[in-house]
């Protein structure tokens, strides 16, 4: 059993700051835009370096998206900059006509996704994110793990031709993948082998995952980790071949039930390969303020519920 | 010498506008039997703005031959109103973009002219899709920054209706083309005065446009008969001109909704409703055919 351990703890959007500013050095017809939050998407190295293609709209996040869509005509590769919330469902029209049906280059970059954004409250933390651009024909959608991860598909996604949604979030979280990795857009990712219960997860999930494992691995049950940081395409194949030995499942993210991972899973299974299904996910509800660790906690959303909902869906095997 | 030479202008510039006219008529053709074909669309706006995509599109954008999505090295224009697809159709195929009895599928299953524009089918001559109204000039703005990056010193043109002016996301746009001094843009607007559900003034009056857009720092021309081609030649080559001032350029364009059929002017009743065959016959009378129907 491989055990995963960190030595720090940083935000995934700094993993995205860091993952643009490569970019600008690297790739000249990538561009960038922010509705006024350039210190809270960490842009501003790109910024600095580039300041020749970098657009500050302002608050008008509607606009920003069509610029980036017209931006997009003239071969750029524009990169938008707002919080998870902005980045959807307000300007969810202009996406789906001048990004998505247009078939536009975009890649919508989103930060401070889901309830571990704190205190600012419910108006802020959005769980509905993932679910309304899956929907989207022809959106990719990735949620990484960590700092690691997220500058490591920010890179990734600037090759890609076509409209992206890249989902992190604001909380400092462990650092557990390796540094420099290649990320693959659509491959799920196995972190740890085992035979009685599968656990996918995404985003901030997949450390609770691993946290998880290793108490359920100590009282002799054997979970198998898998880090989905690609939410469309899925990785259906991997999906099946891991239930197929395990018999169960647990998906786990920091997103409503309802449009989330866990659904896209589910319909994988009905299809392919029927099998007890757990859902860590918040339960049709609207977020509120507090600290990460307690809205995580209240909600649902952490390893305490991973461990209880991994038992009960093993009993369920049973059945 | 130079008498003779200006004698030779003035009949080019004769001999074009009557080939103008021509083409604009048989636009109305394409309009009409269009719309009567699928029972649907939307003839009153086409109509409007027909001569204003004539002239673009053959007198006043720097046009490379065939279509390139990206518009490297050329004029680019987008259509914000895009219920007025019929006309832009139509243009787009007079002036060699796709074949002209293509537009024999407008609205049909299977056809790359949809009831609104788009890229999905891949229709030459469109660069994004619009339908979905207020986002055309945001699209535009990022075309018009991409140039600059780029240093290409060609231009962008937008179409928008008055009544879109009623979407908010037109006024993020409008504040930020100039302060960013958005200069290689001409956004032009189809002042018609008219919505589905009646006068924009008695819809939701917006007062004075103009007014509005000078307030938000823009450059404002008129049009007033935004229906006379010499008007608007005139009128874009003055816009035209403007250019590079580091201020973005808006042409109001005084159009008749319907125009070129008696009984469809004055009136929004023909905003987005098809003539039966007898107003077909009725209005084809008003507009002979001149380079031959599709």
């Amino acid at each position: 059993m491989k055990e995963y351990t960190y030595t720090e703890k940083k935000d995934t959007r700094s993993g995205f700051g860091a993952g643009l500013a490569e970019l600008g050095r690297k790739n000249p017809n990538v561009v960038a835009l922010c509705a006024d939050l350039i210190g809270s998407l960490k842009m501003n190295k790109f910024i600095e370096e580039n300041p020749n293609r970098f657009f500050q709209v302002g608050i008008a996040e509607a606009n920003m998206m069509g610029i980036a869509a017209g931006l997009t005509i003239g071969g750029k590769i524009p990169f938008t900059g707002t919080f998870a919330n902005f980045s959807t469902g307000r300007v969810y029209d202009q996406i789906r006509q001048s990004i998505a049906y247009s078939g536009k280059n975009v890649k919508i970059c989103a930060s401070h996704a889901g309830v571990t954004l704190g205190e600012d409250g419910a108006t802020h933390q959005i769980l509905e994110d993932i679910g309304l651009m899956k929907m989207l024909p022809g959106m990719v959608v990735i949620n990484p793990c960590d700092y690691n991860q997220t500058k490591a598909a920010t890179i990734a996604i600037a090759d890609y031709v076509g409209p992206v949604y890249l989902r992190f979030g604001r909380p400092a979280v462990p650092v557990f993948t390796p540094e420099n990795q290649v990320f693959e857009i659509g491959k799920a990712i196995k972190l740890t082998e085992g035979s009685d219960v599968t656990i996918i997860a995404t985003g901030h999930l997949v450390w609770e995952a691993l946290e998880a494992s290793k108490f359920l691995n100590k009282q002799g049950v054997s979970t198998e980790v898998i880090n989905v940081h690609t939410i469309k395409p899925l990785d259906e194949k991997a999906i099946i071949k891991s239930v197929s030995k395990t018999g169960c499942v647990v998906t786990a993210e920091e997103h409503n039930f309802l449009g989330g991972l866990g659904e896209s899973v589910a319909r994988v299974l009905v299809k392919n390969k029927p099998v007890p299904q757990e859902f860590v996910a918040t339960n049709d509800t609207f977020g509120e303020s507090g600290t990460p660790a307690q809205l995580m906690d209240k909600y649902g959303i952490n390893y305490k519920s991973i461990i209880e909902l991994s038992l009960k869906v093993i009993k369920r095997k049973e059945e | 010498m130079g008498h003779h030479i200006i004698k030779f202008i003035i009949i080019k510039i004769i001999y074009m506008q009557n080939n103008l006219n021509e083409l604009t008529t048989q636009v109305r053709r394409d309009i009409l039997r269009m719309v009567h074909k699928v029972n649907s669309g939307h003839p009153g706006g086409s109509l409007g703005c027909a001569e204003f995509l004539v002239v673009l599109y053959n007198e006043i954008m720097n046009r490379k031959e065939g279509f390139e999505m990206d518009g490297y090295d050329e004029d680019i224009f987008f259509l914000s109103n895009g219920h007025i697809s019929p006309v832009f159709y139509s243009v787009l195929a007079r002036t060699g973009y796709f074949p002209v009895k293509e537009l024999n599928t407008f609205r049909l299953l299977n056809s790359r002219l949809q009831g609104h524009p788009t890229t999905h089918e891949g229709l030459p001559g469109v660069r994004i899709a619009s339908g979905s109204l207020g986002q055309g000039l945001s699209v535009a703005i990022g075309a018009a920054e991409a140039k600059k990056i780029n240093n290409d010193s060609n231009l962008v043109y937008l179409l928008m209706g008055d009544g879109e002016l009623q979407e908010g996301q037109n006024w993020e746009a409008i504040m930020y083309a100039s302060a960013k001094k958005i200069d290689n843009l001409i956004a032009t607007v189809d002042l018609n005065g008219k919505q589905i559900d009646g006068a924009t003034d008695d819809v939701l009056p917006m007062g004075s446009i103009k007014e509005k857009f000078e307030a938000f720092g823009w450059d404002v021309l008129e049009v007033e008969n935004g229906n006379n081609i010499d008007d608007i030649s005139k009128g874009l080559l003055i816009a035209k001109s403007l250019c590079g001032n580091k201020k973005p350029i808006c042409v109001l364009l005084k159009t008749m909704m319907g125009n070129g059929v008696d009984f469809m002017m004055h009136t929004h009743a023909w905003h987005g409703k098809a003539p039966n065959d007898e107003q077909l016959i009725s209005a084809l009378s008003q507009n002979k055919e001149t380079l031959g129907d599709y």
